[in-house]
């Protein structure tokens, strides 16, 4: 008996010696345990969409132009470009020493392939309206061209030409987004549908796929072929998916992982007390509004949602409700946003709450609306903090004497409900930019726009305003039109704008480069551990 | 017996093809499609989608795709994890819920077994209190609370197991703590009852009075009668084990397949729904059959016929 114990616990002791000798040869290695909102739908970037996905893409690909650390714009495949004096004809000198992982270069042809491809009906692209500016893809997306027809030419190997349709300011910004990535036209055109396994993927990005575990990891390594490879600290990067934020902190604080893509907001007063400056809140290109539907009659005179929108305390929804992961709003298009004049702000925004809510009675009465008369119903999705912040409204709204009861919904039928122009009073949404360009926001509330104007408001100053803006090629002049746009939406506001989202991010001390920026996009190949 | 056996096989037939139906119509019924996203997709773009995964077609001729498919083994592709069918995330999911499941499903037998009965032995002695109280916590407090307080004690203050993850047995081991505890708890409190309740019977005193030593009283017979109950409980309890756990697969980031049904759900992606209704389903109907053939072995009453 003694005598196996013996060997057990020498055995065991062998064990663990080999173990950490295994280790001990593993750090020669830089692991970074990359903490992510979700796992991806599919790693085929062209039929992506989230920001999830998005994070996961960016260290597998390069576009033309990439993000660097603060999220400006700088070349990627491309070394340089000129644009015609229009504004719509852009031409990309390739670099020459861009390859892929399995050694083949990169030229404007894998450019060429992947444009058309996305456009491609049978792709199904769900961004692929992303690169409608290019001339012919939206027609070659509904089917009444040929792909070939995409205004997108291979001039030579290293030679790119793209057309557009109108001048577009934002359109190299836009480009960052993985819709703009290349694809290696050989192993798609080889494997089908399981050209993203394992194995069978190759990408042109700092990192390559090793391995895909749902649920568990995505992880990828360091691409030798990569021109910038000199430049990469990290040698192998894996991005665990964690939908239960407190389980990414608690992962955290272990040291499994060094940063996570998102907070556990009940948990904000504990990071701020014990996480110092590994506790990163940053603003972001986003904005938190409360659609309200103006066909309804009660809520038909804009000085009816003046008066709402006057009565909402808004410091206290962003540092009370949401512990300060959120700023409070007076505009909708965000601060910080590319391509713009700093954005109108409702006339009230300095104003004292008190004062706030005396004009809003006002209002109210002015317009006809005898106190106590009114009752709205607030509805929202599925949400700790939708909830609390209905709750705290309700409360808000009950100082200027507007009653209202609150209905809650599950998150995937609730979209479907407000985009199907469903029976609502007032709801609440929320919009993450896709580039840093006012007319992303702005272009919600366009009428014809029938997917996300859930107010369903019509404007046609509005709508003259953003058609101006679209063929206006001076930035300033056509940052003046989008101004004048935002103010007429605030003056009429269909939506009310409440809040500005901002990043929330866990970085570790250890790991180094992580830059915040208003598009919170980090790549890997910016980022050192160190140990 | 065989025939036994596969006369219920032949039964489980209709019975998963009720299940399946029911579940095809139902997740139907819930608003929204795997396609209604926060941040609404092109009608143009939608119809490429819906074209694509047959969903322009009238929900019967779906119906029998999905039945004609299923039929062959073939689960579909999954909406929401599009680089996979539902078939390869069971094939990579299962095995890891089996593992996790079955080992904390062996140790809740084992020592479920032995603390029930050693506490009926000593019964109303300190040892039978201890082991009731421990049992009546471990059944009250629930997973989500004992989940995370494991990572938090021995993963973030004492450094001594991961936090969360998989991959090595070190991994394991809060995730099958906190999966066995409340079944330990559960198993002892049902083997406690049922070995008092055996050792008041008739023919275990006919045993005593025949002068058999205890241990071959209580070890082969008392026991064989008072697992029964603990035997029947193990039936569904073992088909919820193995198909994973929502709650631990979550909190410990383990990628079984018992979030699939969650996510699945909530992301209204139908196939894989199906095929984790299919899969527990499967589970479920085997191990009531291991049940029943365990009884008419255990207990000389039961026979089959």
């Amino acid at each position: 008996m003694m005598h196996s114990l013996m060997r057990a616990a020498l055995l065991s002791t062998a064990l663990a010696a080999g173990l950490g000798l295994m280790a001990g040869g593993a750090l020669a290695e830089v692991v970074y345990n990359r903490g992510n909102d979700t796992d991806p739908t599919t790693l085929d970037h062209q039929k992506t969409s989230t920001v999830a996905e998005g994070n996961i893409m960016r260290d597998l690909y390069e576009g033309l132009v990439v993000q660097d650390a603060k999220a400006a714009v700088v070349p990627g495949v491309a070394e340089s470009w000129t644009v015609s004096e229009d504004g719509l004809v852009y031409t990309f000198k390739l670099r020459a020493d861009a390859k892929w992982s399995n050694g083949d270069p990169v030229t404007a042809g894998d450019f060429v392939f992947a444009y058309q491809r996305i456009q491609k009906p049978e792709t199904a692209a769900p961004y692929a309206n992303m690169l409608f500016p290019m001339v012919n893809a939206e027609a070659i997306n509904k089917g009444e061209k040929q792909p070939s027809e995409l205004g997108v030419k291979a001039i030579d190997d290293q030679t790119l030409e793209i057309t557009l349709n109108a001048p577009t300011p934002y359109f190299l910004e836009l480009l960052t987004h993985q819709t703009g990535y290349p694809l290696h036209q050989a192993s798609v055109e080889k494997f089908g549908e399981e050209f993203t396994r394992p194995g069978n993927m190759v990408t042109n990005g700092a990192y390559m796929l090793e391995s895909f575990t749902p649920n568990d990891k995505i992880a990828m390594r360091k691409n030798p072929q990569f021109h910038d490879a000199a430049n990469v600290k990290i040698d192998v990067v894996n991005f665990i998916p964690f939908e239960d934020r407190a389980t990414c902190l608690r992962r955290f604080e272990a040291g499994e992982v060094q940063s996570c893509s998102d907070l556990d907001n009940q948990q904000m007063d504990y990071m701020k007390a014990n996480l110092g400056k590994q506790l990163r809140i940053a603003p972001y290109l986003g904005t938190y509004y409360l659609p309200v539907k103006v066909k309804k009659e009660k809520l038909a005179d804009p000085r009816v949602r003046q008066a709402i929108s006057m009565a909402i305390d808004r410091d206290f929804l962003a540092n009370q409700i949401w512990r300060g992961s959120m700023l409070p709003a007076y505009s909708f298009v965000p601060p910080g946003i590319g391509n713009y004049t700093e954005s109108p702000v409702l006339p009230y925004a300095k104003d004292d709450l008190l004062d706030r809510e005396d004009a809003a009675k006002a209002l109210l009465k002015e317009a006809g609306v005898a106190e106590g008369s009114l009752s709205v119903e607030l509805r929202h999705n599925t949400g700790e903090n939708h909830k609390n912040t209905m709750t705290a409204l309700s409360d808000m709204l009950k100082n200027i004497g507007i009653s209202s009861t609150i209905v809650e919904m599950e998150g995937t039928g609730y979209f479907d409900y407000m985009k199907q122009d469903g029976d609502f009073d007032i709801t609440r949404a929320g919009w993450i930019g896709d580039y840093s360009d006012p007319q992303n926001f702005l272009f919600l509330f366009e009428s014809d726009n029938l997917g996300f104007n859930y107010p369903r408001w019509v404007s046609p100053e509005y709508d003259a305003l953003m058609k101006k803006a679209a063929v206006t090629n001076n930035i300033e002049e056509r940052a003046g039109i989008l101004k004048q746009a935002e103010e007429i939406l605030l003056k009429e506001l269909p939506i009310i704008p409440i809040m500005y989202y901002s990043s929330g991010s866990l970085v570790s001390d250890k790991l180094k480069g992580w830059e915040d920026n208003v598009m919170n996009v980090h790549g890997s190949r910016w980022l050192s551990i160190e140990p | 017996m065989i025939l036994y056996v596969l006369r219920r096989l032949a039964s489980a037939i209709p019975t998963l093809f009720i299940i399946v139906t029911i579940a095809f119509f139902m997740i139907r019924l819930a608003p929204g499609g795997p396609f209604s996203l926060e941040r609404p997709l092109d009608p143009l773009i939608m119809q490429n989608l819906e074209r694509a995964y047959n969903f322009d077609k009238p929900l019967w001729q779906q119906y029998l795709i999905y039945l004609g498919n299923l039929a062959q083994g073939d689960l579909g592709p999954s909406f929401t994890r599009r680089d996979f069918s539902v078939g390869d995330l069971f094939r990579t999911g299962l095995p890891v819920s089996i593992q996790l499941g079955g080992i904390a499903l062996s140790i809740a037998l084992v020592v479920g077994v032995f603390l029930g009965a050693l506490a009926a032995l000593r019964q109303n002695s300190w040892v039978d209190y201890m082991v009731v109280g421990t049992a009546t916590l471990g059944i009250t407090v629930p997973t989500f609370v004992i989940a995370p307080l494991l990572s938090l004690f021995f993963g973030v203050m004492m450094g001594w197991l991961p936090a969360g993850g998989w991959g090595t047995w070190r991994h394991m081991v809060l995730p099958v703590a906190t999966l066995a505890l409340p079944q330990i708890a559960i198993i002892a409190r049902l083997t406690r009852g049922a070995t008092i309740e055996t050792l008041r019977s008739n023919h275990i005193r006919t045993a005593r009075a025949y002068g058999l030593p205890a241990h071959v009283v209580v070890g082969v017979h008392a026991l064989r009668a008072a697992i029964l109950p603990v035997v029947s409980y193990l039936g569904p309890t073992a088909a919820a084990l193995l198909t994973g756990s929502v709650v631990v697969e979550t909190i410990f980031g383990i990628p079984g397949i018992g979030r699939y049904f969650v996510q699945g759900a909530l992301g209204r992606d139908y196939t894989l729904v199906m095929g984790t209704v299919v899969v527990i389903a499967c589970f479920v109907i085997a191990f009531n059959l291991i049940v029943d053939i365990l009884y008419a072995w255990l207990d000389p009453r039961v026979r089959f016929d």
